[in-house]
């Protein structure tokens, strides 16, 4: 009965791709669940728990973390840095990704792209501190302006939150650069040829045809900020001189006196909730196959 | 006789395998003392002597804080650490949780340490001694000498004043700044209670609106170092000593209403497998010759517990140790609190960095 044994083929030849599938999705899988999912079911036990962990389960550090204005700030605060950051990033980030995927000859583009995330290869940490080097009222900049008499005093460009936004734009410039070009190049150029021809003006063509075509770089390069930038502690703690405290600096401050790990916990656990939020936004704009 | 690859890949393995265990099996034959320590106890000028005399490695973790040192723990086995550097104002804390050994006074020098520093509230609980006293400083004032008065600096209330507007850092560590706007409100640290928080925390933020900036030691250190700020609210020597010769011009004082004291301390673990090796370790810490270095630490520098320390004139003279026993006298400790208090003080302070 060849028709049998061909139906016979098929599904077995379906199982064994189901199991390959299986198979090959296993070690990704087993990551998540060791280093995602486990980690996020002990935060959340934690975060149910008392600091001195001989007491029942209850929302009570959830209430407290609520219940302190200062704290809530703190959401607020890192939400704000991030949009601010994110929006200023997206603004310089895209035309330095547009003149380096059409403008720049083929041959100068990996150069370009090398210079691009060459602060990429300096430590976060560093990377700050020169910042504060440069915008001390003894740095560099205060200099330059005291040199040419604009001004006869040291003006404060460090220690608060502007100097946080100035030292995360100008690392995710570069990581929206990256995700922007990555998907501007892939945009067929024939696209915005037929869009002239069909009497669309440079700036027409630009609105229409490219800009829609490379919102999923945008929209990657937007998320990788946020989650980047919302979670971040190093900067806003070297460069923003704590005149106002972030959710991470917050979480810091319950680990580093008590090592409050319940309260820690239940305050990550909001910064992920922000985080998923904001995925769960973007995420229809994130078409990976355009990267 | 040709091998097989898979035959050279076992023997292969099997030689890396038996490598391995033998360099692991012969690091375990070490004696090795584990210490949990803070950054002034790593120099090898320090560690050296002790460690040839003993014929021992000491294997040491960095660690910040008691919570730091507290997180470590949570990840080892009973045994692993054999001693403590401690902030001996949680001395009580770590005793009670039974993680500490209880020592015997006689064998450390006691009669060389000044009364203050050896109070047995810092390092004893219920009448048993947990921790040794090795090194102390001041949360107090620092400041640069050419840009503004030392004698002004000898009012606590300085700080506040608007002619020093945008040249303060505020050393971000809530216990130690708490307390002293508590004596520049003439309050008794020891006396805190929850009545005394509105007062304390409107003194902060007007401290705040007076500062250029709140932030951690290596920010505030740079600050004044680099002409950023002439004056720094909890700094003392721990931030102007080490740097004396690159910027004398830096220094600290104790105002006349008072200032804030640390003070670390040394203890064996109660789990350490090697208590009398660890207790030698102590007794070597607090001897007169370690002393010296511990109180010259490349990391930062500040008085030895020990009166009998080696140290130069020069040294002497940065660390100010003619006005030590006028200093102890009018410092107080980092307060002792219970954690409830505690979260209510960095809930304080969390309001007054979020201030505008």
């Amino acid at each position: 009965m060849p028709s049998t044994t061909t139906s016979d083929n098929e599904k077995l030849a379906s199982r064994r791709s189901t199991l390959a599938g299986l198979a090959f999705s296993l070690p990704a899988v087993a990551w998540i669940a060791l280093f995602f999912a486990a980690p996020l079911v002990i935060m959340s036990v934690y975060s149910l728990m008392p600091l001195a962990g001989d007491g029942a389960f209850s929302l009570d550090n959830y209430r407290h973390f609520l219940g302190e204005p200062a704290y809530v700030q703190a959401i607020w605060n890192s939400v704000l840095t991030t949009a601010i950051v994110v929006v200023i990033s997206l603004l310089l980030a895209y035309p330095f990704a547009y003149i380096l995927a059409y403008k720049v000859p083929k041959r100068w583009q990996r150069l370009a792209l090398a210079c691009a995330i060459l602060p990429f290869w300096t430590s976060y940490v560093v990377r700050s501190y020169a910042w504060l080097l440069v915008l001390a009222p003894t740095g560099i900049v205060n200099w330059v302006l005291m040199s040419l008499h604009i001004t006869d005093h040291p003006i404060t460009f460090a220690y608060n939150p502007g100097a946080t936004d100035l030292g995360f734009v100008h690392f995710f410039i570069m990581l929206n650069a990256l995700t922007i070009y990555a998907n501007l190049v892939q945009i067929n150029p024939r696209y915005v040829l037929a869009a002239q021809d069909l009497g669309a003006s440079a700036w027409k063509s630009f609105i229409a045809v490219t800009l829609p075509l490379s919102i999923p770089g945008m929209t990657v390069g937007a998320f990788l900020t946020v989650v980047l930038c919302i979670g971040d502690f190093i900067t806003p703690q070297i460069l923003g001189g704590n005149k106002e405290l972030l959710l991470p600096q917050v979480i810091m401050m319950q680990i580093q006196r008590q090592l409050d790990l319940p309260m820690a916990s239940t305050m990550s656990l909001v910064l992920t909730l922000i985080v998923a939020v904001v995925y769960l936004a973007l995420q229809r704009k994130m078409r990976m196959s355009r990267l | 006789m040709s091998t097989s690859p898979f035959t050279r890949f076992l023997k292969t393995s099997a030689a890396v395998a038996g490598l391995l265990l033998s360099v692991c099996v012969s690091a375990e034959a070490a004696d090795t003392l584990n210490v949990l320590t803070w950054c002034d106890h790593e120099d090898p000028a320090l560690l050296g002597p002790f460690e040839q005399a003993n014929n021992v490695k000491v294997n040491f973790k960095d660690i910040d804080s008691t919570a730091a040192a507290l997180a470590v723990l949570g990840q080892s086995k009973p045994g692993d650490w054999d001693v403590l550097v401690v902030d001996q104002t949680d001395t009580g804390r770590l005793a009670k949780m039974g993680l500490l050994q209880e020592l015997n006074a006689k064998d450390f020098p006691f009669g060389d340490i000044p009364a203050e520093i050896a109070d047995p509230k810092l390092s004893s609980l219920d009448g048993k001694l947990y921790t040794i006293p090795e090194k102390f400083g001041y949360n107090t004032v620092a400041f640069n000498k050419t840009a503004v008065d030392p004698k002004a600096m000898e009012d606590i209330n300085a700080i506040w004043d608007p002619k020093y507007k945008g040249k303060v850092a505020v050393y971000d560590y809530y216990v130690p700044e708490i307390e002293y706007v508590a004596i520049a409100l003439g309050k008794k640290p020891s006396e805190l209670s929850d009545a005394d928080l509105p007062a304390i925390k409107e003194k902060l933020i007007a401290l705040k609106a007076n500062a250029a900036m709140v932030g951690d030691v290596t920010t505030v250190q740079q600050a004044l170092a680099t002409g950023a700020v002439d004056l720094l609210v909890g700094g003392g020597e721990w931030v102007t000593a080490g740097i004396a010769k690159d910027n004398p011009n830096l220094d600290y004082v104790i105002p006349t209403q008072g200032g804030v004291r640390w003070q670390q301390g040394l203890g064996v673990f109660a789990g350490s497998a090697k208590k009398d090796l660890a207790t030698k370790f102590v007794q070597y810490i607090v001897s007169p010759e370690a002393q010296g270095k511990l109180a010259t630490s490349s990391c930062y520098w500040g008085m030895p517990a020990n009166s009998k320390a080696v140290l130069n004139d020069e040294q002497k003279a940065i660390l100010r140790w003619a006005d030590q026993p006028g200093y102890i006298k009018n410092s107080y400790p980092y307060l002792q609190m219970t954690p409830d208090f505690d979260k209510k003080l960095q809930a304080l302070w969390a309001e007054v960095l979020q201030a505008k």
